[in-house]
């Protein structure tokens, strides 16, 4: 059996709080998760859920208070795992003093390349998240989704197998997201484990082999999309558009929706084929027609909902 | 399970590496220390005050903690002259600037004029020898301090014990007991000192006073030999008188201080401050056991 | 294994470096040491005297005040822009990035102490025309200033591991001067009548850097030759303590929950 790339156990996370730091808050809960080779695995959850808290328990930024975890087969306090692996934090910060390149210059130092190696490393990195221009630039006047393609690129510069971002995608512009989903998918496609965490269900839904939904430090559900969500079709969209001056057919002129001429109507799937017999008759034009199925969306507010009506935030008393 | 387990190995390490280096490194540290004062002895012991003779220069350095940089120049003078003492090197070169620095940051700080005014007038290996030096430094206490009837004394002890000049010694008693809180005695002996000049009794007094006042150990001690000393003097001033009311009677002088007693003209154990009982000399002279730790300044010899 | 710290020291020290603060210290001190050259013109002698002490002591002071500056943030700074994050994500130690740390700023400040004694030497050469033996003497105070600001960098480095920055300027600068009044303190515990002040006194005498072990600047001023024995002993005491000190610090860091 191979070992998995991520391997957590029980990990769990108290912070005192309270001016006398006595009382104890709870932000990990026993979490267990096993994330297999190659596997590109969504870390799901709403803010506070302890998803970051989860990152610097695995990177040794904090220590557990109880749990453990191995990556690769290496546990999290031994320094050697950190060879095999690549963090992008959230919100990163780096020295500002230095330029982009310098930045990943000295981060490419401590895996022992030789200086020709780092430098085409670097280069070729800088290239890969769009910086090449900027790579001379001291960091301090780097804008947000710049530090953020740093980010990614002091990440992966040496070849990590396993690769930890945290909300990757976050501040972001559409063509920088998109960007970043490129990367992961290049990954992925190199056979790398990619664990990421995001609050962006749809990038999730696309990318990941499976996900993980993280609520009040509980894991609430582990498991492909497909999976989590049911594939039960819960009815037929169908957009439609009616000619200038024509009114849609009345069975549904109640239930649409409309933005000038175009309309959205559901139906349910047995009431399909007469639905489009009557659109027919009045000479609509089909643009759409796509059945309805739980979005990982309504999972996941299913899940918070659900959890967040049934319980106050754990605290967990001092014994 | 305890909510507060730390259970990372590296941090245990890096601990347990902390509880025994630590201990052991203060040990190795402390005993290079201890070296490194022996062997840096010669080297920083007198060099670092030279730079610092210019009491002006450090009193602008001081940036106002003054007094305490007075307190610590104080106690550096104390040790100075302590160590010297003991080593019997006899020079004590460094004392009167320390004690000027002193002074300088702290003109009210009395102990220093007297303490000064003792010991650099005090003749080797017992202090200075530099009567004028601490005649100087009085002075300086006494413009800075008008009104302090002790360092008026201190004035006149200097001109009464080592220079011997008792006109000015009377002139410095006399001024003290001019300012208010002057004892009434200053006036006495103002008088007694001009008219007298140098007497045992006078002597004993002030040294007396020396030690029932004075708040500092070395002072003290020093006083306190001095009285012992004088007593002794006094005593055995008397016991001549008497071995000559002997001679009167006898026609020869008293071999032994059981002759005296035996003639009825002393009483008792007569013993000196240390202990010892006083002995016959030749030619009837009293003195001091060979034994006894009683020093006098003087001897009076009779022909 | 062994060349992390090196690699977090270079960079360490590039920082400091694009610090302009740092230059306009240097630039401070020397104006302070060219002005030596014009306080007392009395004769070649005292001239010299007073270039070296004044020269010696602006080194020292200007080099404790930058390696408080920068020591005390050397840890903190990190923790608080959070840099440390994706630093620590790498194959280094905590503690190796503490040594890093250390060998920067101790790099810095030779290099700022180097060009500090530069300006002195220029300073003496132009006053005095000569080089002489006793000036031998000048580079061993320049030495154990050295090992007295590597004693007060690890001092600010271990206070950074935990505490602001402020807080930790105190302690160091308490330290520091507790330290220099060493010998004091011996002599309470040799001239003090209760025998427990006598050992408290001597307990913390060895207990605190003794500061005062490293200021030959008065015998350098006078051009006179400081024993081999004690110039190796002192650096013995200052390598020991400064172990001490990064081994304390390195227990407190790598327990260190970031925030």
């Amino acid at each position: 059996m191979t070992n998995p790339a991520i391997e957590i156990q029980g990990l769990t996370k108290d912070y005192p709080v309270g001016f006398w730091r006595k009382r104890m808050c709870r932000s990990l809960d026993y979490l267990t998760l096993r994330v297999e080779e190659g596997e590109t695995f969504g870390f799901l959850g709403p803010n506070g859920a302890g998803k970051t808290t989860t990152m610097k328990l695995l990177m040794g930024l904090i220590f557990p208070t109880a749990g453990t975890a191995r990556v690769r087969g290496r546990s999290i306090e031994d320094v050697r795992m950190h060879r095999e692996i690549g963090y992008m934090p959230e919100q990163p910060y780096f020295y500002d003093y230095l330029t982009a390149r310098e930045l990943l210059e000295y981060f490419a130092r401590f895996f022992g390349y030789s200086a020709v190696e780092r430098r085409e490393r670097v280069t070729r990195f800088l290239e890969l998240v769009g910086l090449t221009t900027a790579s001379d630039v001291q960091l301090r006047k780097f804008s947000k989704g710049m530090l953020q393609r740093v980010g990614i690129a002091q990440a992966i510069l040496h070849d990590p197998q396993v690769v930890f971002l945290d909300e990757p995608m976050s501040g972001l512009d559409p063509v920088g997201r998109r960007e970043v989903r490129d990367i992961i998918l290049n990954l992925k496609r190199q056979g790398r484990t990619v664990f990421f965490s995001t609050h962006i269900l749809s990038d999730a839904e696309m990318l990941c082999d499976r996900v993980g939904v993280l609520v009040g430090g509980k894991l609430r559900g582990v498991g492909a999309p497909e999976e989590l969500v049911s594939m039960e079709v819960l009815g037929m969209e169908i957009l439609f558009e009616v000619r200038a001056g024509s009114a849609p057919p009345t069975s549904m002129a109640e239930r649409a929706t409309h933005t000038g001429n175009r309309y959205r109507v559901e139906v349910a799937e047995a009431d399909l084929y007469s639905a489009l017999e009557e659109l027919r008759s009045c000479e609509a034009r089909i643009l759409s027609l796509a059945p309805l199925r739980p979005s990982l969306e309504d999972y996941f507010l299913k899940l918070v909902g659900r959890e967040q009506a049934m319980q106050p935030p754990t605290e967990v008393s001092l014994v | 399970m305890s909510t507060h387990t730390l259970k990372l190995t590296s941090h245990l390490r890096s601990v347990a590496l902390a509880v025994v280096a630590v201990p052991l490194l203060f040990v190795a540290i402390a005993a290079l220390q201890a070296r490194i004062d022996v062997l840096s002895a010669p080297v920083t012991q007198d060099k670092e005050e030279l730079l610092l003779r210019s009491a002006s220069l450090l009193k602008k350095l001081s940036l106002g903690y003054d007094p305490l940089l007075a307190d610590i120049y104080w106690t550096r003078a104390v040790q100075y002259y302590g160590t010297r003492l003991q080593n019997r090197s006899g020079s004590f070169e460094l004392l009167a600037p320390l004690l000027n620095i002193a002074a300088t940051l702290d003109p009210k700080l009395l102990i220093v004029y007297q303490f000064g005014g003792i010991f650099l007038s005090d003749h080797p290996p017992g202090g200075a020898g530099r009567p004028d030096l601490a005649v100087e430094l009085v002075k300086r206490g006494i413009t800075a301090n008008p009104n302090e009837w002790r360092l008026y004394y201190d004035l006149g002890f200097i001109y009464y014990t080592r220079l011997k000049d008792y006109q000015k010694a009377s002139q410095a008693f006399l001024e003290g007991s001019e300012t208010p809180a002057a004892p009434i005695w200053m006036k006495v002996m103002a008088a007694r000192v001009a008219e007298n000049g140098e007497s045992l009794e006078t002597s004993r007094f002030i040294w007396a006073e020396l030690y029932d006042s004075t708040k500092d150990e070395s002072v003290r001690k020093t006083a306190l030999e001095h009285v012992q000393g004088l007593d002794a003097e006094i005593a055995l001033k008397r016991l001549n008188q008497v071995s000559e009311l002997y001679w009167k009677k006898f026609g020869r002088f008293p071999t032994s201080m059981q002759e005296l007693r035996s003639a009825g003209l002393v009483q008792g154990d007569l013993k000196d401050p240390a202990g010892y009982p006083y002995a016959m000399g030749p030619h009837g002279i009293p003195q001091l056991d060979t034994h006894s730790s009683v020093k006098i300044e003087s001897n009076q010899r009779k022909p | 294994m062994s060349t992390m710290p090196a690699v977090v020291a270079v960079n360490t020290f590039r920082e400091a470096v694009r610090d302009r603060v740092l230059y306009n210290l240097i630039i401070f001190a020397l104006m302070m040491i060219g002005g030596a050259i014009l306080v007392g013109e009395i004769s070649i002698g005292v001239h010299q005297m007073v270039i070296v002490n004044l020269g010696l002591s602006a080194i020292s002071i200007f080099g404790i005040i930058m390696a408080i500056f920068i020591g005390v943030g050397l840890v903190h700074k990190e923790m608080e822009k959070r840099t440390l994050y994706s630093l620590l994500a790498k194959p280094i130690r905590r503690w190796e990035f503490l040594v890093g740390k250390f060998a920067g700023l101790l790099l810095t400040l030779l290099v700022n102490t180097a060009l500090m004694t530069l300006g002195l030497t220029g300073a003496l050469y132009y006053v005095s025309r000569t080089f002489q033996r006793s000036d031998v003497a000048i580079l061993v105070a320049v030495y154990f200033i050295l090992l007295e600001l590597a004693l007060i960098t690890a001092l600010a480095l271990f206070f950074s591991c935990f505490s602001s920055p402020m807080l930790s300027t105190l302690y160091t600068l308490g330290i520091y001067v507790a330290g220099v009044f060493a010998p004091d303190i011996k002599g309470v515990s040799e001239y003090t009548q209760s025998p427990a002040m006598a050992a408290g006194a001597r307990f913390v005498y060895y207990l605190l850097p003794n500061f005062h072990n490293f200021n030959v600047i008065a015998a350098a001023a006078h051009g006179e030759t400081i024993p081999f024995t004690l110039i190796w002993h002192n650096t013995l005491y200052a390598a020991l303590y400064v172990i001490l000190i990064l081994v304390a610090a390195s227990a407190v860091f790598s327990g260190r929950n970031l925030k």
